[in-house]
């Protein structure tokens, strides 16, 4: 049923990733990884369409955009922005399919594609405000990020790997996985304590995946109050010794 | 967003063909037009061709065709299958209506009115379902407004009455009342479609790049380094270019095409004498709608800006 989970009144879960806007380096590896692993896992594969010709496209859960953000003062910064997608509390995405294909899962609030019910009609794509669901033209039908629902639950990984294919492969730990329903739990920490972030929270879709801001620029050693950049000391010539003191005085000659 | 072709004649073939059953109905309650079998076979025979065409087409645009009937099952949550499920429904109380006509003239009225009142609701809603799938979308601002069921009803309304005009004229049928109904329906058209174009002008959508980002708050944001090198299946799908490009000039075709040139031409049909102009001019009338139309519906489409572009260089939608 595209129907959302009613809540019921016991504590459930809500998994998301909460993602660091002040940390992401922009290395794609996120996107590389999630690629790799879910071209084998729940809704593999993720076609590539002409991949080595003219135009080449596919399938990708995850894709980093970079902005760049100029302040009052003109000064400007760069701001890597990963987005997959973002599990939303009230997922358009899902009750506009007339299929019963897209779903959200009571349990931890995972929203799934069944692969055998999904007509490709495409509208769920039109609903979601983030651009997070993919086409396979190949296959036929709607495809988006699983939040590595093959993974975290799997008894044959260690423990350790039991997170999204993003989150374990992220080199900077710009990534966090956990249960964002849970107040305690580390990433709702991590929300609470740096004011972490809906994307178009207008819309009311209530996405699980929280951004957090970059951290202000730390500007008072590079930059002076009149925001041009403060000119290097020269290098003190006392405490040359002799031999460069008199190389220099000959080469300065 | 992307105009698809098949989808453009789904809403414009299946809306015209629940405007026509709709005339048609109720025109033959009220005795706005000479009733007689000929006119049964050939305008119920015209409302179901355009609006299986317009359903089968509809299908066109799905990935995986063989599995639409699973369409019909989530009518508690969704537009489309609702509208999927009603107008399969709709087939009854027309379908009924056309029978009772033509076979049982003899019907008791007030059964003919409780098949007639249940078939034009039903067109009705089929019609608002139709709207609805495209209103119930907030990243798209020109569509999550109301002036998008009023211009699907008008507009299915106004081109069903075009042709049936068409098929009353061309069998020879007198009925100015039906000239002067079909001109009113244009232009109430006209004028809905006048408040959609004001409306989508003058708002804009709630989201920008800074609150797609949520980096807004820290100054002017700008795409910096698009994800990939090469477009995806979200730019072409939601980051239809051309039509916004040439919007002033396809909404002139629209409005001359679509309105003036109808309401110009079912004019001269009423008042020639010459049965040869008659002919041609109501033919014309119809071409010109059409064009119209399907102009109109590309625009509807085309015009339509998705906040996905707002993470692919757009700054507001």
């Amino acid at each position: 049923m595209t129907c959302l989970p009613i809540p019921t009144s016991g504590p459930q879960k809500k998994l998301g990733l909460v993602i660091d806007l002040d940390i992401c380096v922009g290395c794609h590896a996120c996107a590389v990884n999630c690629k790799e692993w879910n071209t084998g896992g729940h809704s593999a594969p993720l076609t590539d369409m002409d991949p080595y010709g003219q135009d080449p496209n596919g399938v990708w859960f995850n894709r980093i955009h970079s902005f760049e953000v100029v302040d009052e003062d003109n000064d400007s910064r760069t701001v890597h922005f990963p987005k997959s997608c973002l599990h939303c509390d009230d997922a358009p995405c899902v009750t506009v399919c007339p299929t019963g294909a897209s779903y959200k899962r009571e349990e931890d609030g995972i929203v799934l594609v069944d692969a055998d019910k999904c007509i490709g009609c495409k509208l769920c794509s039109w609903a979601c405000a983030y651009g997070a669901r993919e086409y396979d033209e190949d296959a036929g039908i709607m495809k988006k990020c699983t939040l590595c629902v093959d993974r975290i639950y799997n008894e044959n990984l260690p423990e350790a790997s039991r997170v999204p294919a993003c989150v374990s492969t992220c080199p900077v730990g710009a990534r966090s996985f956990g249960d964002l329903n849970d107040p305690t739990s580390d990433v709702s920490q991590l929300v609470a304590d740096r004011e972490g972030f809906d994307l178009m929270a207008e819309l009311d879709y209530k996405p699980t995946n929280k951004y957090l801001p970059p951290r202000p620029k730390q500007n008072e050693h590079t930059v002076s109050a009149s925001n041009k950049p403060v000119a290097l000391t020269p290098v003190s010539t006392e405490k040359a010794g002799l031999l460069a003191q008199w190389a220099d005085k000959v080469l300065s000659l | 967003m992307h105009p698809a072709k098949s989808v453009i004649l789904f809403t414009t073939a299946s809306g015209a063909g629940y405007g026509l059953l709709f005339l048609l109905i109720i025109g033959h309650m009220f005795g706005v037009f000479p009733a007689d079998n000929t006119l049964a076979y050939s305008g119920f025979g015209t409302a179901f061709l355009m609006i299986i065409i317009g359903l089968l087409s509809s299908t066109f645009h799905l990935g995986r065709p063989e599995r639409a009937w699973r369409a019909l099952t989530q009518w508690k949550s969704s537009w489309l299958s609702r509208e999927g499920i009603l107008a399969i429904i709709t087939f009854g109380p027309t379908g009924i209506y056309g029978l009772c006509w033509i076979f049982a003239p003899n019907t008791t009225i007030s059964l003919l009115l409780i098949i007639g009142v249940a078939a034009l609701l039903l067109c009705t809603a089929t019609v608002y379902c139709t709207s609805m799938i495209y209103a119930c979308l907030k990243p798209v601002s020109a569509w999550h407004n109301r002036y998008v069921p009023a211009s699907y009803l008008a507009l299915s309304l106004s081109t069903g009455a075009l042709l049936l005009n068409g098929i009353l004229h061309l069998q020879g049928k007198n009925a100015p009342l039906f000239d002067m109904i079909t001109i009113v329906l244009i232009l109430v058209s006209v004028i809905v479609k006048f408040y959609y174009w004001k409306h989508i002008g003058e708002t804009k959508g709630l989201s920008t790049v800074g609150s797609a980002t949520g980096l807004g708050s820290m100054g002017k944001v700008r795409l910096l380094e698009a994800a990939h090198t090469e477009a995806n299946y979200l730019m072409k799908e939601m980051g239809f270019q051309i039509a916004r490009k040439h919007a002033k000039k396809l909404r002139n075709i629209t409005f001359i095409s679509g309105f003036i040139l109808p309401v110009f031409l079912i004019s001269l049909t009423g008042i020639t004498e010459n049965a040869g102009i008659e002919t041609l001019s109501v033919i014309c009338s119809i071409f010109f709608g059409a064009i119209g139309i399907v102009t109109e519906r590309w625009l509807f489409f085309a015009e339509a800006k998705h906040t996905v572009s707002l993470y692919y260089g757009a700054q507001s939608v």
